[in-house]
């Protein structure tokens, strides 16, 4: 069914990667250290963004509550180093498996609705998420949560931090990344999208749509929560507005104007975010209306995102 | 824990819930007629907060100040309407999700060039500085009442407005099935214009009277545009008076919250985990309040649409 791509299609991922791997080598002969951590966050937020994108994107669902998730993963890190837990991978995983039990609860009652009101209760929760990190006093309420000493990676690699940090965090990024993409395309794929087309159709074919919806939720969770834990090691510091729901719109945001649905959507999305982010802070402290109205014009003038101009016809969702 | 503090906080919860109500009360309206989504609504409260204490200090005349943060807005809302939300209609949630979302961070900035990033002072009116002795042991400030009486005057209005006249009877047409309104020859479109300039004059008006008692900074249309769209989900999208009714619920579980859980938890638990559990349960009640309402019933209590 799909086409085979191109060439440049195929050989794209493979060279992007290689440069991504290579960037922290080359960076410190131009003089080019500070952006080796900016690429490190952009890599976060693009997995992120990917997990938005995968239930946004291809299922449908209109979550305004990702950063929410975001905020356990980094929290179930706090907690862990509160507890004097060290080993990295450890952590990670917790953070993974807490999000996603997190998110099975919000989905149980959330995906009870549709549409605007999914919207807005995961909205909600996401904003309870916040209220919750804001009062616990124990991992700093509003104040944050400082990581001082760096989480230890095991195997040889040392501790998380620097370009360690930078090699590990860009591998699970592509892993993640070509994984969701995976299943983008799989059976389960077509389900969650003829879902979002069509739910009554899919319920009438058999699929368990519920069931469907449910598990590509708490997978979306569960990856959220891991980029969650990454941010936390890569600022070295948990506070609650990781929570606040103008981070879950920029989420959105990212993936709205990378493209819905779209294998690139995402990745696209926060290099173009981040950069003109970045950017627009060296100049001015007034960055923000820029990207406002960057918004408004990539609604009425690219409506179906950045990707949808640059990528194969193929590869449409 | 006593009678006279109990009655002071249930006044204050109602008076939060009739502020609630205001905003509420224009973005229920603009997403029942038009499925539209206004995350930029909060941007008209901040707008007239700001403009509201400015106008106040220069002038010195409070009713003054509140009538021309009005009209401002009203103004400003406007022209958005005709520039961008009009055209926002016919597209999807997410459109509109993102585009009234940069609409916001223009806000933040061009109130930010404006006024400076720091929070603007909003005075108390002179004349309601001084409390009021509603009961021989209970002083009540007196601008609050006036908050309260306000609120109760314009909610009864709003619901005159949308349940006897014509123009009402048009927006709940609208509201309840566009698709046949518009076949029956109301121009939904001019009925929308209206609604939503007169949800930006109630933003406005709220935005306004919430200054002296609260802090008037960016980011404050940020901060309660969640509870009010707590209150109109809750309440059934689009329906006039599941807002009323869920504004008044959520002003007042917020407040009980806020007041009465942490003395309780006090009483039952160790004190240092209810100084840590009673903040975290006072702000996530109104959340609490909305997941039950949404697993009882989906639309809200008051579902507009059949």
């Amino acid at each position: 069914m799909t086409p085979t791509p191109s060439r440049t299609a195929r050989v794209f991922p493979w060279a992007l990667l290689a440069a991504l791997a290579l960037f922290p080598l080359l960076a410190p002969i131009f003089g080019l250290d500070y952006y080796v951590g900016f690429v490190r966050h952009g890599l976060i937020v693009t997995i992120a963004a990917t997990s938005l994108n995968f239930i946004l994107g291809y299922g449908g669902m209109a979550a305004l509550g990702q950063a929410g998730f975001i905020g356990v993963g980094a929290y179930t890190v706090v907690a862990l180093v509160e507890a004097g837990f060290t080993s990295a991978w450890g952590a990670w995983a917790a953070a993974f498996g807490v999000s996603a039990a997190v998110a099975a609860a919000i989905g149980v009652v959330s995906l009870r609705t549709r549409g605007v009101y999914f919207l807005m209760i995961t909205l909600a929760f996401a904003a309870m998420l916040h209220h919750l990190g804001v009062s616990l006093r124990i991992w700093g309420g509003d104040d944050g949560y400082g990581l001082y000493a760096p989480l230890d990676l095991g195997m040889g690699l040392g501790d998380a931090q620097g370009r360690t940090l930078y090699w590990v965090v860009l591998a699970l990024a592509a892993l993640l990344f070509a994984f969701l993409n995976r299943v983008a395309v799989s059976r389960f794929g077509y389900a969650l999208r003829g879902i979002r087309d069509n739910e009554t159709c899919m319920e009438a074919l058999g699929y368990p749509v519920q069931w469907i919806k449910f598990a590509a939720f708490v997978a979306a969770g569960a990856v959220a929560g891991l980029a969650g834990a990454l941010l936390a090691c890569h600022n070295r510091f948990v506070s609650p507005s990781l929570m606040h729901w103008t981070e879950s719109a920029t989420l959105l945001v990212i993936v709205v104007i990378g493209g819905l649905g779209r294998r690139w959507g995402a990745p696209l999305g926060a290099a173009v975010w981040l950069t003109l982010t970045e950017t627009l802070k060296l100049y001015t402290e007034y960055w923000r209306w820029p990207l406002g109205l960057l918004l408004i014009l990539i609604v009425f003038l690219a409506p179906r995102g950045l990707a949808a101009l640059v990528e194969d016809p193929g590869e449409t969702a | 824990m006593n009678a006279i503090f109990v009655l002071e906080q249930l006044l204050n919860g109602l008076g939060y819930g009739l502020m609630l109500f205001l905003l509420a009360a224009g973005l229920t309206l603009v997403f029942g007629i038009m499925d539209t989504m206004n995350l930029a609504h909060g941007s008209l409260y901040m707008a007239g907060a700001y403009l509201a204490a400015r106008v106040h200090q220069s002038s010195g005349s409070f009713i003054g100040a509140v009538l021309i943060a009005m009209a401002a807005t009203v103004a400003i809302a406007g022209v958005l309407e005709i520039l961008i939300v009009r055209r926002l209609y016919p597209r999807g949630h997410l459109a509109q999700v993102v585009a009234t979302f940069g609409l916001i961070l223009i806000a933040d900035d061009a109130v930010k060039a404006i006024w400076g990033p720091s929070p603007v002072l909003a005075p108390t009116p002179a004349a309601l500085a001084g409390p009021v002795r509603l009961l021989a042991n209970l002083p009540y400030p007196a601008y609050r009442l006036v908050l309260l009486g306000v609120g109760l005057l314009v909610a009864l209005g709003v619901g005159l407005l949308v349940n006897h006249t014509r123009v009402g009877m048009l927006v709940r047409a609208g509201a309840s099935n566009r698709a046949m309104a518009e076949f029956m020859g109301v121009r939904v479109g001019r009925v929308f214009s209206f609604v939503f300039t007169l949800g930006a004059a109630l933003a406005a008006l709220a935005g306004a009277l919430m200054g002296p008692i609260s802090a008037v900074q960016i980011g404050m249309g940020e901060a309660i545009l969640i509870p009010a769209l707590v209150v109109i989900v809750v309440g059934g999208i689009g329906s006039v008076r599941g807002a009323f009714v869920a504004a008044l619920l959520v002003g007042l579980v917020d407040i009980a919250g806020r007041a009465f859980l942490p003395p309780l938890l006090r009483a039952v638990l160790p004190p240092a985990l209810a100084a840590d559990l009673g903040p975290a349960l006072a702000g996530i009640a109104m959340y609490v309040l909305m997941a039950a309402v949404l697993i009882l019933k989906p639309a809200g209590l008051f579902p507009a649409r059949a």
